[in-house]
């Protein structure tokens, strides 16, 4: 069975994916970590800004906004939708 | 008489994360039973208070809202050693009060768990149980408080349901037992940190700062804290063989398949995630809440934007139209403060003091009032309801192209109307090179101050030329182009302040954009008049010195016969008499005095000698003077330049009369001993430059100090402000001189 990992910032708005992996042990990622985006974690992307970043997802029933940069560290299982 | 262990004050830390309701249950404890101060050589706010207990007062110290007690920075770093008992200003914690969002408890209990570590007794605040049974999860408080092993209690600390509760078991402190936590790490990690503890205080190494071994929370942090803060931080000049241990330690947990830093949030949030199955049901589905409904209309890409501009188009006219009104009253009452004092005391130098100096400066002191309360009601209302993320969500990428986040955006919006609010509004931003460079760009944005100096410029020399039928004319453009100098200058000023001052790693962005509640008024009013408070006592004193040390280099020396002899001569003059035509007869002489008495004193010596430095903008000892002298606010320019020109001090730009008059006097106006008028469009333009962006303004250099705790950077801000409006306006005259020639 084939699983399709990708780049949060990459996933389309309104999926669900599975978090995999959180790149980096500076302040960014160790944040990441803290905000409960830890590997196994499930998360839906909300959408986007106006204009067109940052991004907003919805993780452990919260909602969190964070730069496509930040999102492109973390690369998520997507999941088939609902 | 000694005290009684039952007498002696008792010291609890309060700690949560942001959007828990900690400053609403801070108040609920508290009242106004607390002060403000600053950690010195931090921005934080040291904020204490005292809870009136059955046995004793107790003193609760409020932490800084944060996720976790990772420190990266020396603010963050407060935290940790308050709560470690590490600082020589602040008592060290007895316990500690968490408070927790119950509908948000999986990511709360994060922080909690990190708390549990610190070795003293915790009591969690289980807040905001309406919103929670709102959302259907249902929290089992005793299961929980058995899960924790430490007391757990149920609040609506908006409402005070709870605080009753809450207040008992503070109040029996002792009984609390100290909890000795079972870490949420796995085994082999809890032997690492052991061991790298006994090495690094093995050859008698201590912690220097404190004179005794580092405690074991500060260990664990060392071996988790991977961006290396804590390593430079605590082992600057250890022993470099220290660093080894933490090397090796690092590799250990690596080669055991548990790297750091990843290992303290699986292995936590695994933690959470036990406690939370056990003693949380959560909805089976989960129902689209308000909050859903809400977002999809304010952070539409249409939708949300449009109403984003017309929020703050509320705010903004807001701070522009009512806060006017009682500034208006304010002025009345101190001038009526003044007359009644002129009436009665004879003429002289404590007449002057009290009137021109105390009753002023005071009076320029509360006029900020206001426009503080005005916008910090708009700013809690914001925050409060949860919408202040959003708007830092949707302005990000805006800000982000200068190197700031949309936490800027606002503070920076609020410098339109006033930058003593809008540096305080920066308040909101955590990171601190973010907060320091929004705060030294603030002044540029072209505050209220600045529109009589632009009004009456702009009316006297820019001429009504229009174009495109009426559509556009030539002095709003000019007007437009003052605002856009403020913003162009402020864009390129931040990115190279965070290019080199502030250079440094992009702080994240990461931020929990709450679920939209109803603001309580409680909360609002008390953070407004919070701020109001603030200001008054923190800043006013600071406004209220400069504008006596103004007034004194005003006023002082004093040649009362030499400035009569001389004002009546001219008074003879017919060439002056000329340009007192519209000025009434029995204020001639009076006038000129003034202006005879400002041409001498000391401030009026150092304009005149200044005039060298000055002449390349294109401007005489009197526009010179009028800069120095505008110095507590840059408004004042004009009230000075009506004395020079002998029409007396009230002149006020609001009425269209004095507009003309002082406009008319401007144009007269010619270089000393000659025909040659001192202002033209270049001259005009080279003085509405400056204006927008030269620093004179107390205020504003006041609030900064006080905002960064230091006053390396107000200097900073008037040094570089006053060096770009210099040459700003020398090359408008210079350039402008081009085309008029």
């Amino acid at each position: 069975m084939s699983r399709l990992v990708s780049r949060l910032a990459e996933v389309a708005i309104g999926s669900r994916g599975r978090v995999v992996e959180v790149d980096g042990g500076d302040a960014i990622g160790i944040r990441l970590l803290e905000m409960g985006l830890t590997p196994g974690v499930e998360l839906s992307v909300l959408g986007t800004a106006p204009l067109g970043d940052p991004m907003e997802i919805e993780v452990r029933g919260y909602r969190l906004s964070l730069r496509k940069s930040e999102a492109a560290r973390i690369s998520v299982e997507v999941l088939p939708g609902a | 008489m000694s005290l009684s262990i039952e007498q002696a004050t008792r010291t609890i830390a309060l700690v949560g994360n942001p959007n828990t309701g900690k400053s609403t249950l801070f108040n609920a404890l508290c009242g106004v039973r607390q002060r403000v101060g600053n950690y010195p050589g931090v921005t934080v706010e040291k904020k204490v208070g005292h809870v009136r207990g059955k046995h004793r007062t107790l003193e609760l110290i409020d932490l800084p809202g944060t996720y976790s007690l990772a420190p990266h920075s020396p603010d963050e770093m407060v935290t940790v050693d308050v709560l470690l008992g590490r600082r020589t200003d602040a008592a060290s914690p007895d316990a500690v009060l968490a408070i927790v969002d119950a509908a948000n408890l999986e990511r709360n209990l994060y922080l909690v768990s990190q708390l549990l570590e610190l070795d003293k007794p915790v009591v969690v605040a289980l807040n905001m149980m309406d919103v929670a049974r709102e959302r259907e999860v249902e929290v089992d408080v005793s299961r929980l408080a058995d899960q924790l092993g430490v007391p757990v209690i149920p609040l609506e600390a908006h409402r005070k349901v709870g605080l009753a509760e809450l207040r008992a078991v503070l109040d029996d402190i002792e009984s609390l037992p100290s909890r000795t936590a079972s870490s949420p790490f796995p085994a082999l990690f809890q032997e690492t940190v052991a061991e790298l503890n006994v090495a690094l205080s093995a050859n008698g190494e201590a912690d220097a700062k404190i004179g005794r071994e580092l405690p074991r929370f500060l260990v664990e942090r060392l071996l988790l804290d991977t961006g290396g803060y804590l390593e430079g931080h605590l082992l600057a000049d250890a022993d470099p063989q220290h660093r080894a241990s933490l090397v090796a330690a690092r590799d250990t947990l690596a080669n055991a398949g548990m790297p750091v830093p990843g290992i303290e949030a699986v292995s936590r949030y695994r933690w959470a995630g036990e406690v939370t199955r056990d003693a949380v049901r959560q909805p089976r589905a989960r129902a689209a809440t308000l909050t859903d409904r809400i977002d999809q209309v304010l952070t539409h890409w249409v939708a949300g934007t449009l109403i984003f501009v017309l929020l703050m188009l509320v705010v903004f006219t807001s701070i522009f139209t009512f806060a006017p009104v009682p500034m208006g009253w304010i002025e009345s009452l101190f001038e009526l403060a003044g007359d009644f004092v002129s009436a009665r005391l004879a003429d002289g130098a404590l007449k002057s003091l009290l009137v021109d100096g105390v009753l002023a400066g005071l009076g320029g002191v509360v006029v900020f009032l206001p426009q503080i309360l005005v916008l910090f009601f708009f700013i809690a209302l914001l925050e409060d309801c949860g919408y202040m993320a959003r708007a830092a969500y949707l302005m990000d990428k805006l800000m982000s192209r200068v190197g700031l986040s949309g936490k800027s955006f606002i503070p920076l919006l609020s410098s339109f109307a006033c930058a003593v609010p809008g540096i305080m509004a920066a308040r909101v931003i955590e990171n601190p090179r973010d907060r320091m460079v929004t705060i030294l760009v603030a002044p540029l944005m072209s505050c209220s101050a600045r529109l009589p100096v632009y009004i009456i410029l702009v009316s006297a020399f820019i001429p009504a030329t229009t174009y495109l039928g009426g559509l556009l004319s030539l002095q709003v453009l000019v007007f437009f182009a003052m605002y856009l100098l403020g913003i162009v200058v402020a864009a390129a000023v931040a990115w190279l302040l965070k290019k080199t001052l502030f250079r440094g790693e992009t702080p994240p962005f990461v931020m929990e954009l709450p679920s939209y509640k109803w603001p309580s008024p409680g909360t609002v009013v008390f953070r407004m008049l919070d701020r109001g408070w603030a200001f008054l006592r923190r800043a006013g004193t600071i406004i209220f010195a400069v504008a006596i040390v103004v007034w004194a280099l005003l006023y002082f020396p004093r040649n009362e016969a030499e400035v009569k002899a001389e004002a009546a001569r001219q008074l003879a003059d017919p060439a002056v008499a000329a340009l007192l035509a519209d000025v009434p007869e029995e204020e001639r002489l009076e006038n000129l005095e003034k202006s005879l008495h400002q041409r001498q004193s000391l401030l009026g010596r150092a304009g005149q000698a200044i005039e060298p430095v000055v002449r390349p903008l294109g401007w005489d000892w009197r526009i010179g003077s009028a800069a120095i002298a505008s110095f507590p606010a840059r408004e004042v320019v004009m009230g000075v330049l009506g004395v020079i020109y002998r029409l007396g001090e009230d002149i006020d730009v609001g009425e269209e009369e004095d507009q003309t008059r002082l406009g008319a006097q401007l144009k007269a106006a010619t270089w000393d001993g000659t025909a040659r008028p001192v202002y033209n469009v270049p001259v005009a333009l080279s003085l509405m430059v400056f204006f927008a962006l030269c620093a004179q303004c107390a205020a504003t250099l006041a609030v900064l100090k006080r905002e960064t705790n230091s006053w390396r950077w107000p200097i900073f801000a008037f040094v570089y402000m006053t060096a770009l409006a210099y040459v700003g306006a020398l090359i408008t005259y210079q350039v402008g001189m081009l085309f008029v020639a």
